[in-house]
């Protein structure tokens, strides 16, 4: 049986060297050189007739942008409006790398945790900068919420604290680990279809074909996940609770 | 002990957290449709919400899958 594993290697696809450095284009710069051009046809091509009534591509476009302009809105409120072409591009990107890597033989950018780090520590350190661009030293006051006991805050600021410093890695290892463990066990079971033959394997095979929805959904909800986090820690930095 | 063996008794022991995802999930869904059943006109308005949280109750359970996987294939 093949090993599972095997799925998230990283190939060099075109090996090149930059002064000591490996900035070989591998497969899985491939796979989101792929993300980026279809969402980029979707969306160049889509606004391209500016119909009024839209058709078919544009309906897409169009339904993709209103649904994030309504969820930093909801979210960041009228200040968020300048943030929205990140917050767009970032669920974007993250829906794309997901959703590509659900095809057979391909590659998922986003099981990677450097990937998806990468992006959350951008968020982060983003958020936290806006919120000392704009409050200054007062943003402190995140960690000791009003009306709480002098007792209770030595034990509640660390906690606050922690809880803060630990957003980039949670925002990171839950897209992470999604992604991984939902094509572990797309492998796995296919690699069942293989090992119980021809008499038994249709019903790993039903499985697996279910599980495969389920992952689509997955790959959509993880992106709209990373994105409505960032939008709620922009708000958090823009309008302190 | 052997430190194969002890890596995948301490795989299978991480696992044990998922079944926190599921009991974090099943709530979430409980309380939506209970909700949902009582006040049905305001069931598309919250289920932005149902989404998020059940995406956050996962994430616990597969903060411990990575580890065991962390353990697996890394350590």
């Amino acid at each position: 049986m093949h090993n599972p594993m095997e799925q998230f290697e990283i190939k060099r696809l075109v090996p090149l060297h930059l002064g000591g450095l490996d900035v070989s284009y591998t497969n899985s710069a491939l796979w989101m050189t792929i993300a980026i051009a279809i969402m980029a046809y979707v969306f160049i091509y889509g606004m391209r007739k500016q119909a009024l009534v839209p058709g078919r591509l544009q309906g897409m476009a169009e339904t993709g942008y209103e649904f994030i302009a309504k969820m930093v809105g909801d979210n960041v409120g009228g200040e968020g409006k300048k943030y929205f072409p990140f917050i767009l591009t970032l669920f974007l990107f993250v829906l794309g790398c997901n959703t590509v890597g659900l095809i057979p033989y391909s590659f998922t950018p986003t099981s990677h945790i450097i990937v998806t780090f990468a992006m959350a520590i951008f968020v982060f350190v983003g958020v936290t900068i806006i919120a000392f661009a704009k409050h200054g030293l007062h943003f402190l006051q995140f960690f000791a919420p009003k009306g709480v006991p002098l007792v209770l805050m030595f034990i509640l600021v660390p906690i606050e604290l922690i809880s803060y410093l630990i957003r980039p890695l949670t925002l990171s290892i839950r897209l992470f680990a999604n992604m991984l463990a939902g094509h572990i066990m797309l492998k796995v079971f296919a690699g069942f279809v293989i090992m119980l033959g021809i008499f038994f394997g249709w019903a790993p095979l039903l499985f697996t074909s279910v599980f495969y929805a389920l992952e689509v959904l997955v790959a959509c909800l993880q992106a709209y996940v990373f994105a409505i986090l960032a939008c709620l820690y922009l708000n958090d930095a823009l309008h302190m609770h | 002990m052997d430190p194969a063996a002890a890596k995948m008794i301490g795989a299978g022991l991480a696992s044990i957290a998922l079944a926190g995802a599921g009991v974090g999930i099943g709530n979430i869904f409980a309380a939506y449709i209970s909700g949902s059943f009582r006040n049905p006109e305001q069931a598309p308005r919250v289920f932005a919400n149902v989404i998020l949280g059940f995406a956050l109750a996962e994430a616990t359970g597969l903060f411990g899958l990575a580890v065991a996987l962390l353990l697996l294939f890394v350590l």
